[in-house]
């Protein structure tokens, strides 16, 4: 057995209520490591050869909640959701942050694979090896706040009736969906501790059509062994370190984005990606930490970032909200890009999406797309149920958004998604929506714009990704840079990102050797494991099914509006060229071992010891 | 950490009059003269879990695979989590005197420490998210 992991994985079947336990080989667990990477094998494994047939929402899809080997040793550690994804019919590996990943890995178990789908709501308790299915028919259509009072209140009581003599228990660690989940809405998320949430790829909505409200565990067993304790010590050393010298992140997490993106870098979503540039200076970092932080360092376990801050409404008419930061994406997707520049207003509606279970950056997408419909008189007063969806009124989204959650009226059409929804409307309407849809492939688009070429992400960063709209995971070149592999190294070690800013790669690479005893360079991991777990990606998304698959030659390209020019500020006039995203896009193509369709060649796929997979090349279709 | 956003530590409080001490029926508690703090010794105790309700925090806990009680022991007077909160340049643990105070106060259940906690930062209603 390869150290550094617990060794066991839960295989749990809801429609027969069965549990079992499951182990990969050695083999498998060296080539693809965890989270991401093995959600990917598990998935082509067991639903590859009927990958187009298998309905997102239905029974027969996989939930997969995995930790990787470095959960719990790197500095942050994450949980990595995974399935086939209701937003881009392919495969998305979603972190979240939270205890949850420890938990796990203390308990003996290093993920849990739920397939099926239970008669009658239910939630997951396990401590240590006792693992049990009980009914969550209490806590079925109560919000994210409330969910987590009531389960904690329970499973610690459940702990101190069966462990009389152990004293208090600390509270289990919980990954749960909220009402947007259980009404299967294709931007849920799955959640934890109030204001974490998993949400590329609308892993909510596949664990709410499993009918599965929460999973909670509490772990009371050591971590995995590792190869070498005292390296390992000194790597973590190493990592806190480095992070406490960043004294920027610490301090305000990316809670400064939501002016800085916009007035620096031209590269924040305003009015639905109208625009990029504003200088609302009342939206400065500095409003939000004198007027709503509450706590000012905020983490998860062994955490030395801090990333998070506690916002709390005070007073006024949004009195009561709580989350986090709200981090740059929040702030942007639910501030300017509905054109509200005011912190409290924002904090309300992180806070109320958080209790309903959106995803901030997927649903923060939609309104804006149906606002920019309201502005162009596309969609009226009377399509929206009266609503008047003007720029900047909290209120009238927070209504949106709830109409969105449950799918009442206009809601049931916006909640599956801005692409989607654009098709759906433009059938009605009978006009070409997509224009007006900021996405790539299903999924929304970061906050982080690449019309002014100032922020982080390529030209084809979006339009190449096999994680499509996700800003953390993008398409660039070269391979060995600090992009798309190790966020793929990241996301299959499954810590947190942030912990690896500053951190030079080769002390992550240490880090895996020293936890699993296993040799592995840069070189093996960029051009040989992170290359075969991008394939495996790369086919799902292009197999696709059954709703929708996506032609490389027509979606692997930005929205419209990237081709658009910038309207206002300091890089006013710049957009994304077409011939040079075409001139890119194919250089990428060459470097991952694509032919120039953006198909994966058998002879790529021999060289990484996907022999096996060659033959679902044939099944990909183009229309 | 019973509401998300209002972690604290629970730790020994070493009450002056130690209750815990006195509630142990084979004496396996004994109280360290140079820190002030509760020592455990692993071979006698016999995990009856009698301290944890004596205490008025419920602090101690039984270590999950062995039988005996988990007390903090204050490192032998140079306490390894203040050590790392001052690396990482958080300080908010730090070591003081032992002083004549009603040490006692402090000890208390996690739940009763939650609701304080939740007042002051979530406000009034606060408390009900326990």
């Amino acid at each position: 057995m390869i150290l550094g992991y617990a060794g066991k994985f839960l295989d749990i079947d809801l429609s027969t209520q069965t549990i079992k336990e499951t182990k990969f080989s050695d083999e498998i667990l060296k080539d693809y490591m965890g989270g991401r990477g093995l959600a990917t094998k598990i998935l082509w494994d067991r639903l590859g050869a009927k990958w187009e047939t298998v309905d997102p929402l239905g029974p027969e899809n996989l939930l997969l909640l995995l930790t990787g080997p470095l959960t719990g040793f790197y500095p942050g550690g994450r949980t990595c959701v995974s399935g086939k994804s209701p937003q881009s019919n392919g495969v998305v590996g979603s972190t979240l942050s939270g205890e949850f990943g420890v938990e796990l890995r203390c308990a003996g178990y290093d993920g849990i694979i739920v397939t099926g789908e239970s008669e009658k709501p239910v939630y997951l308790f396990l401590k240590d090896s006792d693992v049990e299915l009980r009914s969550a028919s209490d806590v079925w259509g109560k919000d994210g706040k409330q969910t987590v009072s009531v389960l904690t209140r329970e499973c610690r009581g459940l702990l101190g009736t069966r462990y009389p003599k152990y004293g208090e228990w600390k509270e289990p660690a919980m990954l749960y969906v909220g009402p947007a989940g259980e009404n299967k809405v294709r931007t849920a998320v799955v959640s934890s501790k109030w204001a974490h949430a998993a949400g590329y790829g609308g892993y909510g909505a596949v664990m709410g059509s499993k009918n599965l409200k929460a999973v909670v565990a509490k772990g009371t067993g050591p971590l995995p062994e590792v190869a070498d304790i005292k390296k390992v010590k000194r790597l973590m050393d190493t990592v806190c370190n480095n992070v406490y010298e960043g004294e920027l992140w610490r301090r305000w997490g990316t809670g400064g984005g939501g002016y800085e993106f916009g007035h620096k870098t031209s590269s924040e979503p305003i009015r639905n990606w109208q625009e990029e540039w504003h200088d609302e200076k009342g939206y400065g970092v500095d409003k939000f930490e004198n007027r709503l932080w509450m706590k000012p360092y905020w983490g998860d376990f062994g955490c030395p970032t801090t990333c998070l801050k506690l916002a709390v409404v005070k007073t006024g008419k949004f009195k009561g909200a709580i989350t986090d930061n709200p981090d740059y994406e929040m702030q942007a997707y639910l501030g300017p890009n509905l054109g509200i520049f005011i912190p409290e207003e924002n904090v309300f509606l992180a806070s109320l999406l958080d209790d309903l279970g959106l995803c901030g950056i997927q649903t923060g997408n939609v309104m804006g797309f149906a606002a920019e419909l309201f502005q162009e008189k596309i969609l009226t007063k009377k399509d929206l149920d009266g609503l008047e969806l003007k720029w900047g009124d909290a209120e009238a989204f927070a209504t949106l958004a709830k109409k969105i959650a449950y799918k009442e009226n206009i809601g049931e059409t916006l909640a599956e998604g801005t692409y989607r929804a654009a098709l759906k409307i433009g059938k009605l309407k009978k006009m070409d929506l997509l224009p007006y849809a900021v996405q790539s492939k299903g999924i929304s688009i970061g906050a982080h714009g690449i019309r002014s070429g100032q922020d982080f992400p390529d030209i084809i960063s979006y339009a190449c990704s096999v994680q499509c709209g996700d800003h953390t995971s993008l398409a660039s070149l070269p391979l060995d840079g600090g992009g798309e592999t190790m966020q793929i190294f990241n996301d299959s070690g499954v810590y947190c990102n942030f912990n690896s800013f500053g951190v030079p790669r080769k002390i992550r690479f240490d880090f895996y050797r020293a936890v699993t005893g296993l040799s592995l360079t840069r070189e093996e991991w960029c051009f040989t494991n992170a290359l075969r777990i991008l394939q495996l990606q790369r086919i799902m998304l292009l197999l696709g099914g059954p709703d929708l698959t996506w032609n490389p030659k027509i979606h692997d390209d930005n929205p419209s509006r990237f081709y658009t020019p910038l309207p206002t500020g300091p890089y006013k006039g710049k957009a994304a060229h077409k011939a040079e995203v075409e001139e890119y896009k194919h250089r990428y193509y060459e470097a991952v071992g694509w032919d120039k369709n953006g198909i994966p060649t058998a002879k790529i796929l021999r060289k990484l010891g996907l022999k096996d997979v060659e033959k679902a090349l044939e099944r990909i279709s183009y229309d | 950490m019973l509401v998300p956003g209002l972690e604290f530590p629970h730790l020994c409080a070493q009450c002056e009059d130690y209750p815990c001490v006195k509630s142990c029926p084979v004496k396996a508690l004994s109280i360290s003269e140079k820190t002030g703090a509760v020592l455990v010794d692993n071979k006698i105790c016999i995990a009856c879990g009698q301290c944890i309700d004596a205490c008025p925090g419920r602090v101690p806990h039984m270590h999950p695979k062995e039988k005996y009680i988990v007390i903090c022991d204050l490192c032998n007077g140079n306490p390894q989590c203040v050590k790392v909160c001052q690396e990482g340049s958080w300080n908010v643990l730090r070591v003081v005197e032992r002083g004549d105070e009603p040490y006692r106060l402090y000890a208390r259940k996690p739940d009763e420490i939650t609701k304080d906690l939740a007042a002051k930062i979530y406000g009034e209603g606060g408390g009900e998210y326990l």
